[in-house]
């Protein structure tokens, strides 16, 4: 009996053993040794020294770190703006089985399928200065100045790759959004109508407030997507010209395996994990929230 | 509503129009890729875009497969994406039976752990996965690829799959339980085939996920006939550089893959994004 007991306590930790070793392998520990990476000068090649606070002296002073960051902070301030708004909309409006609902949902959710690097180099060529589809618009129309050499325009570059990035985004905030509303309790919103709200008003104090849990998960993902950005530069201008596409995963990138100082990328990223991990608590506690509720 | 009624009231006839163009707009850069991709380099460079093509030919796409090494990087993708994909769904059931069925100190803890690492800015693994490859020996091999995808999607297929076992009624495994069935065999015979709409969601999902990955393939393969097709793009338009006919033919042929995916297992695919979201 007492062998039993045992082996039914022992059973959970059969089952998560193989997964749990994989996962502190490659996700647990590799996270904690970035730390120590960061503090320490190592190139890639020769075993790391530690050096201490060094990488983050030197990163605080690098005018490269200052431009990625606010490039990262336009991403997210355009990714938790635009997609949210127009995902919103649209899943708004084609909540209500207007003709051809379908047909317009597959459409701004098949970006999705692509893959962020068919996404900048088909953006790549819409944006080429020359014949590309977007230039050669404008002057079709007569609006000649308004062709610009949009990855090469250091004004410009980095709106037109987040601009590509919230192209693949809407959709993704349009279906969760449309998983919220399908989950509204359809007596709450004809009692609204019953009460006298117009559409306008049911939406804005009935269904927004209802699809605020689904909004919390919507800007957290808009968030750390923003943060984790790296595909379209790397494929569309590698964060050029001169940096001003620069974003935090990118400039890594570069230091840590073209220039290998590896300490210097392992910074850039623990500087990357802190701004996310704010984001990441508060995902976690909405989760615990809705653990407490079962 | 019948089309006719809702077409009734003029403000909806205006909106529903300005839908349809936005849409249509929307769809404007897989169009334009498309026309690209059957004309010829010259004939838009000297004629411009908007010209009647001179010649409709699959020139393009036959540079691209053969010479731009599309043919060696796309079944590579399948090389990696198919083994992580069912590894990562084996070990996460796994690991989700044990969080979801068993009472035990430090149950929610590890499942923090895993919801929290699928929000990792996965950046920050980079430089010790690479490291640990190289210690390995499993650096510019597929396996380094496939056992890091397998251990970094186990974070969130666990936390989706745990959700779903909780949902399943505990009488039915408490029965097989009184029979004399064993964990395992209930976890494979019993709990498995009752998630099977969970796993197909997630697996549609995660097939999409890790075939579109870009940077592990940079960073964990050099060798050029590894590469998936992710990586194989990236090199095909630095080989290409003057001609975006060809890589843009190589990137609708990437897509290819993704794409059945998706039209035959769309549903699965909408399902997996939103019960990983809404949970």
């Amino acid at each position: 009996m007492r062998r039993k007991m045992f082996r039914s306590r022992l059973t959970p930790y059969l089952f998560l053993i193989g997964p749990l070793i994989l996962y502190f392998i490659w996700v647990v520990g590799p996270m904690l040794y970035t730390i120590y990476l960061s503090f320490t000068n190592w190139d890639g090649v020769s075993s790391p020294a530690v050096t201490g606070w060094r990488n983050y002296q030197k990163l605080f002073r690098d005018p490269v770190f200052y431009i990625s960051l606010t490039n990262n902070l336009k991403w997210m301030l355009c990714f938790i703006t635009i997609p949210v708004v127009v995902g919103l909309a649209l899943a708004l409006v084609l909540n209500r089985n207007i003709p051809g609902a379908k047909f317009f949902k597959t459409s701004f959710y098949s970006p999705m399928v692509l893959s962020l690097v068919v996404c900048g180099l088909i953006w790549s060529w819409m944006y080429h200065p020359a014949k590309g589809l977007i230039n050669e618009t404008f002057r079709a129309v007569g609006l000649d100045m308004l062709a610009k050499g949009w990855l090469s325009d250091r004004r410009l570059v980095m709106w037109a790759i987040i601009a590509v990035g919230v192209w693949r985004q809407v959709g993704y905030v349009m279906i969760l959004y449309l998983a919220g509303l399908q989950g509204i309790d359809p007596t709450l919103v004809d009692a609204s109508r019953v009460d006298g709200c117009n559409r306008w008003q049911t939406i804005r104090h009935v269904i927004l407030p209802l699809l605020t849990p689904v909004t919390v998960v919507v800007v957290v993902i808009s968030i750390i997507d923003s943060l984790r950005a790296f595909d379209l530069v790397s494929v569309m201008t590698r964060g050029g010209p001169y940096y001003s596409s620069s974003v935090l995963a990118n400039f890594m990138y570069i230091e840590a395996f073209n220039n290998y100082k590896m300490g210097y990328g392992a910074a850039i990223s623990v500087i990357l994990f802190l701004l996310s991990a704010v984001f990441i608590f508060i995902y976690l506690w909405r989760v615990l929230q809705t653990e407490l509720e079962y | 509503m019948s089309a006719r009624r809702f077409f009734r009231s003029p403000w909806r006839t205006a909106g529903y129009i300005l839908l349809v163009i936005v849409t249509l707009l929307w769809l404007v850069p897989f169009g334009q890729a498309i026309l690209t991709s059957f004309r010829s380099y010259d004939d838009i460079m000297i004629r411009g875009f908007f010209s009647l093509p001179q010649t409709i030919s699959l020139n393009s796409y036959r540079e691209a497969w053969v010479r731009g090494g599309l043919s060696r990087y796309l079944p590579n993708s399948f090389i990696i994406t198919l083994p992580s994909l069912i590894l990562t769904l084996l070990f996460s059931s796994l690991s989700a039976y044990a969080l979801a069925r068993f009472r035990f100190p430090g149950n929610r803890a590890l499942y923090f752990l895993y919801v929290g690492g699928t929000m990792l800015p996965f950046q920050v693994l980079m430089l010790p996965v690479f490291r640990l490859t190289n210690a390995l020996g499993l650096y510019d091999t597929y396996w380094g690829l496939i056992a890091f995808h397998t251990a970094f999607q186990l974070g969130f297929c666990t936390f989706l799959l745990r959700n779903y076992m909780r949902t399943v009624p505990g009488e039915i495994l408490e029965a097989a339980r009184m029979d004399g069935c064993s964990e395992f065999r209930i976890w494979w015979q019993i709990m498995m085939p009752l998630t099977l709409p969970a796993l197909a969601a997630l697996a549609t999902l995660e097939f999409t996920w890790i075939f579109n990955d870009y940077l592990w393939a940079i960073i964990l393969l050099r060798s050029d006939s590894l590469k998936p097709v992710t990586a194989g793009l990236a090199t095909l338009q630095g080989q290409y550089v003057m001609d975006w006919t060809v890589i843009v033919a190589g990137a609708l042929l990437a897509t290819i893959p993704t794409v059945i995916v998706f039209i035959f297992l769309q549903r699965y695919f909408i399902e997996g994004l939103t019960l990983g979201a809404t949970k």
